[in-house]
């Protein structure tokens, strides 16, 4: 022990420097990184047709973890045209508690190898492990639990009703939430019946593909989960314009959205949009402060902010901007930025250069605006894409990053002075994801979510998801429900008025 | 001049606030949110330490500890060994520091000052109708100023919680003021029973009573009832004393008592008060950790980190 100082009064830096938290990595060796992957189409992996593979990395190093096949038009149209024979002929019929038993047979599995799934996932985007082990993967495997318990309910969840699958479904998830978003997808489209086809973000396909063989050891019969991989514009283009596609469920940015919605115009298809947000978390003067402080941070800073429903944009009431601003400061301060594998990171790497490039844009603007710029003087790794945890107060409304989504770790912080002024300035933009609400008056939190134009409204927490709570958005938010018994309604038809979906090419 | 009026003059911000603030003082306390603290306690108590660090935190715990027995059928045989535990808790290893303090009932006080004389080790007496604090006012003060006269360093009240939880807090407030001044030079320990108080925003308001009212520590419990201190309600009172720092520019010390038998509990608690109220705070002047059996557990964890094997626990004396 002789490290230890043992005066009486030890000098308040040698306790700085003595308190340090272990650096407590994940160890990497429980995944097992292939040199490449290939597409998984028919219940195996298969060379692409294409002949190409991409690099992907991990961002908070840079170095490569893998090669994974790119999909070009050809082999998007032949796991279309597998996922559409899988359907009818092995899946569509299947009773549906023999569906369930697949769906429970992935979320075990995803249990099992939580920690697998945990550390590659954050290998891959860059998230905090204590993130991907807390919350993406337990989260995943309670989507499939959830929606295996509803596979043999259909009947009941719509009484009165005939609900009958669509056919095959396009799934196009993001990069925030590789592993989430895909269960968040394909558990509901696979308990009502469906087949599909995956295509992850281009630059976090891992865990998609650990999960194509996940489900091919749960023996799902053959073709009815395909996963490939490749740009969103070009793979993602011809998969959703594909005539056997019989439903889109796209979770992404606003931009690609539109096209999307463009593009399925006139075909019939059916489409699902989650799209970008600038969630206001509205603090009123009388909230319990220190856990609003939480809140904030929470909403904004998990995952780095690259959260599509991220509180964004805080509004304070007036009277407590002070003490809730400096109680943020010295919070903000407390927070540890690093090496995403480490146990005691709270904020981890940006997911891409483009993506660095575009929260440092923004931010650029807001100081270029004139709002003033707060960042805690923390160390950055050399390598990899890293942004400070910033908060930005002398914010306006007409401001870029008070209108745009920033997509990182960045907060705007407005200001108002009566409840009605907080609706009318948090309904103020394009979007209409998700809001929070911090008050410790009940009437005035039921007042404020009857008028908030958001499809979440959290009262007094934030970030909070649940696999049996609708979650989905207004305005540029996009449409369409995912979670709970309302995210069965996209992947059904109700009314046997599409009853064979898809023109069966 | 009385005594109190002096440590008024010395002490920044103590001379704030009069029975007559008290109402407003604890309706202006911030709300407590449950779940949202809960968490973060959590949270905080998934955190790991480097090695070297927990070794420190481990001598820190130790340093910190306020050794204590507090029964009915304590004997001065009983003060005499916990005193010699306390001086030196492991015979047979110098590097191992003393307690803080060793705390004891009042009859009790001058056996525990003639063993520890020579130490760095201090006495605490509970006082002030310990654990119910309802007897006679002026028996209870008479029982502060008396320990205080046979020599004891520090005094571990308890919050008159008839008062607090009646809202008579001027009433509540006067009382703690009385103790403070009886107390005089000695270290006041306030007890808010937070295992009686039924919700963290009373036990927020609780901490804010008992710092305005002077107390150099707030403290969590007896641990003479079923509900003893927790990680959330310790940290709803650390927030309590950063707001009250932040506000007047006084320190108080946080004390947590009561079921913590383990060294892990003691590290997360310290990991609490560090994200919390900082470096600053972990020093004895400002952080103890009341516990009986908790000592023997750290010795046998610093050993274990030492030598990477666990001793049984007949190694250890008990005392």
């Amino acid at each position: 022990m002789g490290e230890i100082e043992r005066t009486a009064t030890s000098a308040l830096e040698q306790q700085q420097r003595v308190w340090e938290y272990a650096t407590a990595p994940e160890a990497r060796d429980i995944v097992r990184l292939e040199d490449r992957y290939d597409l998984f189409v028919g219940g195996r992996f298969v060379e692409p047709r294409s002949g190409r593979y991409f690099e992907t990395i991990n961002p908070a190093t840079e170095e490569p973890l893998a090669e994974v096949a790119e999909a070009n038009e050809e082999d998007v149209d032949l796991a279309a045209r597998t996922a559409r024979e899988a359907w009818e002929e092995r899946w569509r019929d299947l009773p549906g508690k023999e569906r369930a038993k697949y769906l429970y047979r992935i979320a075990r599995a995803l249990q099992e190898r939580s920690r697998e799934f945990a550390v590659l996932e954050t290998m891959n985007n860059g998230k905090p492990i204590k993130e991907s082990r807390d919350v993406d993967v337990p989260l995943a495997a309670a989507h499939f639990f959830y929606y295996a318990g509803w596979a043999d309910k259909l009947d009941y969840a719509f009484p009165g009703r005939a609900p009958r699958p669509l056919g095959v479904a396009a799934q196009i998830t993001p990069w925030n939430f590789p592993l989430l978003m895909c269960a968040w997808k394909l558990a509901p489209a696979l308990a009502t019946g469906n087949t599909a086809i995956l295509k992850p973000a281009s630059t976090t396909p891992l865990t998609a593909l650990l999960l194509a063989e996940v489900i091919e050891q749960a023996e799902l019969p053959p073709g009815v989960v395909n996963v490939i991989p490749g740009p969103g514009g070009k793979t993602g283009g011809w998969l959703a314009a594909h005539p056997a596609i019989a439903k889109i469920a796209f979770t992404g940015s606003t931009d690609i959205g539109k096209v999307l919605r463009r593009n399925v115009a006139g075909t019939g298809k059916r489409l699902t949009l989650e799209l970008g947000g600038k969630a206001a978390n509205i603090v009123f003067e009388d909230a319990a402060l220190d856990q609003a402080v939480e809140g904030i941070i929470n909403g904004i800073f998990f995952n780095q902010g690259e959260v599509c429903c991220a509180g964004s944009r805080l509004f304070v009431q007036e009277s407590v901007f002070e003490p809730l601003l400096d109680k943020l400061k010295a919070r903000l301060d407390t927070l540890r930025v690093g090496d995403p594998l480490d146990k005691n990171t709270d904020v981890g790497a940006i997911n891409s250069r483009d993506q660095l490039r575009k929260i440092e844009e923004l931010v650029q603007s807001g100081l270029e605006e004139g709002a003033e710029m707060y960042q805690p003087d923390c160390d950055l790794p050399e390598r990899g894409f890293w942004f400070r945890p910033t908060l930005f107060t002398n914010v306006s409304q007409s401001h870029r990053i008070a209108r745009e989504e920033i997509f990182g770790p960045v907060l705007s912080i407005l200001t108002f002075r009566t409840p009605q002024e907080a609706v009318e300035k948090a309904n103020n933009t394009e979007y209409g994801l998700s809001a929070g609400i911090w008050t410790e008056k009940g009437s005035r939190i039921l007042w404020m979510a009857e008028r908030m134009k958001a499809g979440v409204v959290w009262a007094n927490t934030f970030n909070r998801f649940d696999p049996t709570s609708p979650f989905g958005g207004y305005k540029e938010s996009g449409f369409g429900r995912e979670g709970g018994r309302h995210g069965l309604e996209p992947y059904l038809d109700l009314d046997g008025a599409s009853a064979e979906g898809g023109d069966g090419a | 001049m009385s005594e109190a009026a002096e440590i008024e003059r010395n002490v920044p911000g103590l001379a704030l606030y009069t029975p007559r603030d008290a109402s407003r003082l604890v309706a202006r306390v911030t709300a407590v949110d449950a779940v949202g603290l809960e968490e973060r306690a959590a949270s905080l108590g998934r955190r790991s330490i480097k090695r070297g660090s927990k070794l420190w935190a481990l001598d820190l715990a130790i340093r910190s500890m306020d050794l204590t027995t507090l029964e009915g059928v304590d004997t001065m045989g009983r003060v005499v060994s916990l005193c010699a535990k306390a001086v030196r808790p492991d015979p047979t290893d110098a590097t191992i520091p003393s307690v803080a303090a060793v705390c004891v009932y009042p009859q009790l006080v001058p056996v525990a000052l003639g063993e520890v004389k020579g130490s760095s080790v201090r006495v605490a007496s509970v006082a002030g109708s310990f654990p119910a604090g309802l007897g006679p006012l002026s028996s209870r003060l008479a029982e502060i100023r008396e320990v205080v006269e046979q020599g004891a360093h520090e005094v571990d009240i308890v919050l008159n919680r008839s008062l607090f939880l009646g809202g008579r807090y001027a009433a509540c407030f006067e009382e703690l003021a009385a103790a403070r001044e009886a107390a005089g030079e000695a270290h006041l320990k306030v007890i808010l029973e937070v295992g009686e108080l039924g919700s963290y925003d009373r036990i927020r308001q609780a901490s804010v009573l008992a710092m305005a009212a002077g107390a150099d520590f707030i403290k969590t419990s007896t641990g003479k009832i079923g509900v003893s201190a927790s990680l959330p309600s310790a940290l709803c009172m650390m927030e309590a004393a950063r707001d009250f720092f932040h506000e007047t520019g006084r320190r108080v010390g946080i004390k947590v008592a009561g079921g913590i038998r383990a060294s892990k509990q003691a590290v997360q608690y310290l990991v609490l008060l560090y994200e919390t109220l900082g470096p600053e705070w972990m020093t004895p002047e400002l952080f103890r950790i009341g516990a009986s059996s908790l000592l023997n557990d750290i010795l046998m964890q610093i050993n274990k980190e030492r030598t990477g094997r666990y001793q049984g626990p007949d190694y250890f004396t008990i005392d």
